[in-house]
């Protein structure tokens, strides 16, 4: 039997040395859908998009994570990305001495995808993310500026072609026309190959490229309300506050916010 | 000291008679000196007390060859090229090029004004090892440039050792002269011995000339070496040194840099990998003699298995140095809980108006950047050998011709992949 294309989130609980980070995220993403997680500060955001790619120094208590029927929290980080996962860092590391061509090559060696036509793709897409094809020949990020390194993570996302991307706050410290040609080659990517997107943010001038299906507030470790494109411009003119209400530990029902419903289901179904 | 290291045995060593002489008196004052102790700060970590002499015996005569000497395939283009068989001359040839500028390769004894050569720039033992390399060196080798000379192509020179339980002595004496500009490359090689190697090079780069040079070390794994390398560099001259630890069992090279003339610059780089129980051991001195003087030091190295390896460098800046930049970095590698780095940078500075740095770090691979690796779909053990690759990228990219450059990079390359396999066959999944 065909596994359900899902990447689905259940229950997941998450420790860093004895601090209790997620209590119990539960989401679902479909290919083509785009969730935007947004939260305050310390909310545990960053926390859930490296507890995904199975960093180092983050212990899972409870709960599952599923990539189209794959397991993903017992298999290394390299088994996850190769399983079809991408995760775009908030702080893209410089990588002395290793170019990002040698990398991506090692990537598709190691995953059996074809090594031919890298350096073709990388100049396709370093001109479509509006990125000096001179940058390529670079060590992985490093001397990049803040922008570049954003472009260049999404550059390498368009190249690997993952099913999911788990986006962490990739506009933060970008510029505008910088925001918008990342926040466009994702949203292409969900249009071209299906990618499934949950992208970290704090800002909703991301999501007005990137026009999410679904928007999750995320604080003290728990998704405290779900909804659709207008609960982030809620967010923009109430604050998390706003939203919220005072009641940061808020039962796990979803605050109402007169969408038809706020448990999430798959729009396009 | 053992009774093989004596002077009827210096004096049985062929040369003219001022040679003859000049070893005779190293070979007597031998007795005198005593074998170093790793309590001296200079031999910190050192392992010399697991020198036995008594298992090694000077060579008085060429021993017949066990095998072909190794030459590595980029030999064509060179303006020189020197064998040398446990420390005597075995072949030499000089292009017609090299020849008609006047360069001058050949052995001391051979020279007519060979005296003038030896000592040179190393005035004063500095060990045991300088001593016996005094008393025992059986042909020392002169290479001269002349004034105003500029070499295209590197002069090579492989120092081979396949002499059994011998104490083998090369003796190397370089005079670049004033805005010459030479390349030298120097192999040193054994076959599977068990032997001792106390090389020594003397070289003297004159006012505006550059000098550059490579110590490639791939000894045998039962091998010890004790290097001694002394470069005086001249005013306003440039100094390139690279030296390449891959070998031996245990290899300690002495780098004495010494800027003599006002504006002279040096830059000193090192690349060693160690395995099994391996220890790559460098002395670095860069001595500031004069101002406006500059010095760059960045050595690199990989640490694997069980093996070890010692740096510690002083940079000294004598009064008359004014304006002197002295830098001086040190960074390790440990690919294994087992293997160890000792990093030890000093500093002496007698005047103002200077501007100095040191930095040294030992760390594992870093976690940052082999998440990132592994995060694009690259296995752990793949990861690893990139960034491995990677670190020593910056110092490979300063040898000084690119043969060297691509040799030490496959051997590198070679040595990580036969790792990865390694770990692969051990913990098979």
């Amino acid at each position: 039997m065909k596994s359900e294309r899902v990447l689905r989130i259940e229950g997941l609980c998450v420790k860093v040395g004895d601090a209790h980070i997620l209590g119990g995220i539960d989401l679902e993403v479909r290919p083509g859908e785009v969730h935007a997680v947004m939260g305050p500060n310390g909310s545990g955001k960053s926390t859930l998009a490296h507890v995904l790619m199975g960093r180092h120094g983050y212990e899972v208590t409870a709960g599952t994570v599923t990539l189209d029927g794959t397991s993903l929290l017992e298999l290394a980080p390299w088994k996850r990305a190769q399983s079809g996962l991408f995760l775009a860092l908030q702080h893209p590391t410089e990588v002395p001495g290793v170019s990002l061509e040698a990398m991506l090559a090692e990537a598709a060696a190691a995953g059996g995808r074809d090594q031919v036509g890298i350096r073709e793709s990388l100049l396709v897409e370093a001109r479509r993310i509006g990125l000096d094809a001179r940058l390529l020949d670079r060590p992985v990020n490093v001397d990049l500026s803040g922008g570049e390194k954003k472009r260049n993570e999404a550059l390498q996302m368009s190249v690997i072609r993952p099913l999911y991307a788990v986006l962490d706050e990739i506009d933060s410290g970008l510029d505008v026309d910088a925001l918008v040609a990342v926040a466009q080659r994702v949203k292409d990517a969900t249009d071209e190959i299906g990618l499934g997107v949950l992208v970290i943010t704090h800002f909703s001038r991301l999501l007005e490229v990137l026009e999410p299906d679904w928007v999750h507030v995320l604080s003290n470790g728990r998704i405290r309300a779900s909804g659709g494109r207008e609960l982030a411009e809620r967010l923009e003119v109430e604050g998390y506050g706003g939203v919220l209400g005072e009641a940061t530990d808020a039962p796990e029902v979803a605050v109402n916010l007169g969408v038809s419903e706020t448990l999430i289901t798959d729009p396009l179904a | 000291m053992p009774n093989a290291f004596n002077s009827s045995v210096s004096a049985a060593l062929p040369g003219p008679e001022w040679l003859t002489d000049l070893r005779r008196e190293a070979a007597e004052g031998i007795g005198d000196v005593v074998l170093p102790s790793a309590d001296e700060e200079v031999w910190r970590y050192s392992r010399i007390s697991e020198l036995d002499l008594d298992r090694y015996v000077p060579l008085t005569k060429q021993v017949s060859p066990l095998g072909p000497v190794p030459i590595s395939d980029a030999v064509d283009r060179n303006v020189v090229t020197l064998v040398l068989r446990n420390g005597w001359l075995e072949t030499s040839s000089i292009s017609a090029e090299a020849a008609e500028l006047g360069v001058t390769v050949g052995r001391i004894g051979d020279l007519e004004d060979g005296a003038t050569y030896f000592p040179s720039v190393l005035e004063n033992p500095v060990d045991l090892f300088d001593h016996m390399n005094a008393a025992f060196t059986p042909e020392p080798i002169v290479i001269v440039i002349p004034d105003g000379v500029c070499l295209r192509e590197p002069i090579l020179i492989f120092l081979h050792t396949d002499a059994d339980s011998a104490a083998v002595f090369p003796r190397l004496l370089m005079r670049c002269g004033s805005g010459s500009q030479a390349t030298i490359v120097e192999h040193h090689s054994s076959s599977d011995v068990v032997s001792v190697v106390a090389p020594v090079l003397e070289a003297q780069v004159g006012n505006d000339a550059r000098l550059s040079h490579a110590l490639v070390q791939d000894l045998g794994s039962e091998v010890r070496q004790f290097a001694h390398q002394v470069f005086h560099v001249g005013q306003s001259a440039v100094l390139e040194a690279f030296v390449a630890g891959l070998g031996g069992c245990y290899s300690r090279t002495r780098t004495d840099c010494r800027l003599v003339g006002r504006g002279g610059e040096a830059r000193l780089t090192a690349a060693y990998h160690g395995e099994g129980s391996q220890t790559h051991d460098f002395r670095t001195f860069q001595e500031h003699a004069a101002p406006d003087t500059t010095s760059e030091l960045l050595f690199k190295g990989a640490l694997d298995d069980a093996s070890r390896s010692v740096y510690s460098g002083l940079i000294s800046v004598e009064p008359e140095a004014v304006r002197t930049r002295a830098y001086q970095t040190n960074r390790n590698i440990k690919l294994s809980p087992d293997a160890w780095a000792h990093s030890v940078p000093n500093l002496e500075i007698e005047t103002d108006d200077v501007i100095c740095s040191h930095a040294s770090t030992v760390s594992p691979v870093d976690e940052e950047q082999l998440f990132y690796l592994e995060s694009r779909g690259i296995p752990t053990a793949i990861a690893e050998r990139l960034l491995v690759e990677g670190f020593f990228e910056d110092v490979l990219a300063r040898a000084p011709t690119e043969p060297v450059a691509l040799a030490l990079r496959a051997t590198l390359v070679g040595r990580l992949v036969r790792r990865l396999h390694n770990s692969r066959t051990e913990t098979p999944k």
